[in-house]
């Protein structure tokens, strides 16, 4: 085979790279030309090289909340996957009911991230709140104001009430793409309800599950106008999360060139994490042929 | 084993009214123990009803379903002996091919040994032993068709498979050697089989009895030659065949005008071939000759002068197209098509040929456009 070679077409690339370069990438170079210098004003300022991410990184607090956001992050998948796959599976096909579910399952997904905060800080009060006042009434002590570990569940609860919803719209869209005979194939086959999931809708949600994973992931690991708004990063450090972090160093102390510094590393550390996650998902299908067919291989073998 | 009789109507509405509501009309049929049946028939005429119908993902809103003696009329799929190949191959993504087939085995309770033996079994019929160890979602069209038939053969009490047009996502190549497996297996298990199929050509070579539906109804069951020969009804006639049987309205045929050969008696000989009753006469594309006549002298009596209007090479025949020559009153058009051998005179574009409509291939249809002179044997019980 003999391809002709023509290179035109990077031409036809050129206005994206344009676009991306004004939108995106320029930005970000300031973010790193203020992480390698200190500037205290525009006439004056200092080379400093690679001080400022080493003065992060060595910084007790940071390491604090980097922990705290993992331990968030991996909480708000734990829990928002497995609720979102249940409702979506609980969810009606057809029918005037699945039009009405969709739009009552999609409402907090409509509502401002500020809002969401504002509703739950009177949501959780024990004097007026519903839950507050509830929880107070069956004798819990809740105080998400005063309580870390209730305002750390508090927050969590949060987010689950806000983007399950998500979640749950994802999966559904990826059940109703299962066509009915893979359905009566197995009731052929007499396969039990748990072996339908198992076997049939788990790994054709897949794609969407993947995609719900990574947005999760993200928007919870750079969670901020919530927590904001509710706890404000308190009681103590408890719900400081490294957005706030980041807010208080850049915006609070002033401090511009560690901020910027922690802002590619932040970056850095959500790419990774996508990465590594996307990378795992993606080989979650073949890795189960390996054991599958090792399987098959010991029972060979026996 | 399974002979299975149908006395079933269905349809998907809760309060049918009329025979448009019916997916299925009602009606009895009887499929033999160890036959190999085709259903054929447009979209939307009832056949992958009727399947589901026999496999029980349906359940008719009246009558009954037997297999052999026993009504399973209320039994859930899983409960009947039946197997089912879609349209579109299902395996189970993250199995083998030796899971996938094992599957309705380990289902059912059976122990992992007998599993084994059977899947191996299975696997050599359907040649998939070679990659009995490989995922099942990364074989082709074809081998994951056979995945599918072979979840349903693996069961030892499998009596029926029923197939729901199964080859149409399968390269024209491969449909062949997957249709010849099929019959092999037919022959060595003598299963009956049920296959739904728009094609013509796939119901009449895989058959040994072809059930043709048309909106909701079985129109006729038959051999494939019967179908050929003897269409109960125009749909038969001018569905099966390519192209189908040409009709030719009976009053073009009593007006003069379209008769060549003026000579005497020639016009009332005509009516006498004629059976009473009869609107249409339908002859197919391969039984109609030509007649070896110039206009206005003809050799042959009983003639019927039409023009020829296209005339394509099929490579091993022509396909004629002429026009019969309006009537007196000036009918409507007529186009009839006539298959001519390779070596066969071909007439030129635009002339007046006389086509020999009377043999013993003619058929006649009544104004229920069913045939006249067959006994109603067979064709709507």
């Amino acid at each position: 085979m003999i391809k002709p070679v023509n290179q035109k077409a990077w031409w036809l690339v050129l206005p994206v790279v344009i676009c991306v370069a004004f939108s995106a990438i320029l930005p970000l170079m300031t973010v790193v030309n203020y992480s390698v210098q200190d500037i205290i004003s525009p006439e004056r300022r200092v080379f400093v090289g690679t001080e400022w991410f080493v003065s992060v990184l060595r910084d007790e607090e940071l390491h604090s909340a980097m922990v705290r956001q993992l331990v968030y992050s991996f909480a708000v998948l734990a829990v928002e996957v497995p609720l979102g796959i249940a409702l979506a599976l609980a969810m009606p096909a057809a029918g005037w009911r699945a039009s009405a579910t969709l739009v009552l399952v999609a409402l907090s997904l409509l509502i401002p991230w500020n809002v969401v905060g504002t509703i739950w800080q009177i949501f959780g009060r024990s004097d007026i709140g519903l839950l507050g006042a509830a929880l107070q009434a069956i004798g819990l002590e809740y105080s998400y104001t005063g309580n870390p570990t209730h305002a750390w569940l508090t927050v969590l609860a949060m987010d689950v009430w806000h983007w399950t919803p998500l979640v749950a719209l994802l999966c559904y869209a990826g059940l109703r793409a299962i066509p009915d005979a893979f359905y009566q194939a197995a009731q052929i086959d007499g396969a039990s309800r748990l072996a339908v999931f198992r076997y049939i809708q788990l790994p054709k949600l897949r794609g969407v599950l993947m995609i719900a994973v990574l947005l999760r992931f993200m928007d919870s690991f750079m969670i901020y106008t919530e927590p904001f708004v509710l706890t404000g990063g308190g009681p103590g450090n408890a719900t400081t999360f490294l957005s706030q972090y980041l807010t208080q160093k850049a915006v609070g102390q002033f401090d511009l060139g560690p901020a910027a510094a922690f802002s590619l590393i932040y970056f850095l550390i959500i790419l990774l994490f996508c990465f590594v996650l996307y990378n795992w998902m993606q080989r979650v299908g073949t890795h189960s042929t390996g054991t599958a067919a090792s399987d098959a291989g010991e029972r060979g073998a026996v | 084993m399974a002979r299975i009789q149908l006395d079933i109507a269905h349809s998907y509405r809760a309060n049918p009214r009329d025979d448009a509501d019916y997916a299925l009309l009602p009606m009895r049929q009887t499929f033999e123990d160890g036959g190999a049946y085709a259903l054929l028939g447009p979209s939307g005429c009832g056949k992958t009803t009727m399947l589901n119908i026999i496999s029980g993902l349906v359940a008719p809103s009246q009558g009954s379903i037997r297999f052999d003696q026993r009504d399973v009329t209320q039994l859930p799929p899983q409960q009947r002996n039946i197997a089912q190949v879609f349209q579109f191959p299902v395996v189970y993504d993250t199995m083998t091919v030796a899971q996938n087939l094992a599957f309705p085995l380990r289902n059912r309770g059976m122990d992992e040994a007998r599993a084994r033996a059977r899947v191996g079994v299975i696997a050599e019929m359907l040649d998939l032993s070679a990659q009995l160890d490989q995922r099942a979602a990364g074989l082709s069209a074809d081998q994951k068709q056979k995945i599918s038939l072979g979840r349903g053969l693996v069961r030892e009490d499998v009596g029926a498979v029923l197939f729901d047009e199964p080859l149409t996502v399968i390269d024209p190549h491969l449909k062949w050697q997957l249709r010849r497996k099929l019959k092999e297996i037919h022959r060595e298990l003598r299963l009956t089989l049920i296959y739904v199929t728009h094609d013509q050509v796939e119901a009449l070579t895989f058959a040994d009895s072809v059930l043709v539906m048309a909106r909701g109804r079985v129109i006729q069951s038959g051999s494939p030659s019967e179908l050929f020969e003897q269409p109960a009804h125009r749909f038969v006639g001018h569905f099966i065949g390519s192209p189908g049987m040409n009709f030719i309205p009976v009053n073009r045929l009593k007006h003069g005008g379209s008769v060549s050969g003026s000579g005497s008696g020639s016009v009332s000989s005509f009516d006498d071939l004629i059976p009473p009753g009869a609107i249409t006469l339908g002859i197919r594309p391969e039984y109609l000759g030509m007649g070896e006549s110039k206009p206005g002298e003809p050799s042959e009596m009983n003639l019927l002068a039409a023009k020829v209007q296209r005339i394509q090479d099929l490579g091993s025949s022509w396909l004629v197209s002429a026009q019969v020559e309006s009537g007196a009153e000036g009918g409507s058009d007529c186009l009839v098509r006539l298959r001519l051998a390779r070596d066969a005179a071909v007439p030129a574009l635009n002339q007046v040929v006389g086509l020999r409509v009377f043999g013993p291939h003619t058929r006649f249809y009544d104004a229920q456009e069913r045939l006249i002179g067959r006994e109603s044997e067979g064709a709507l019980r």
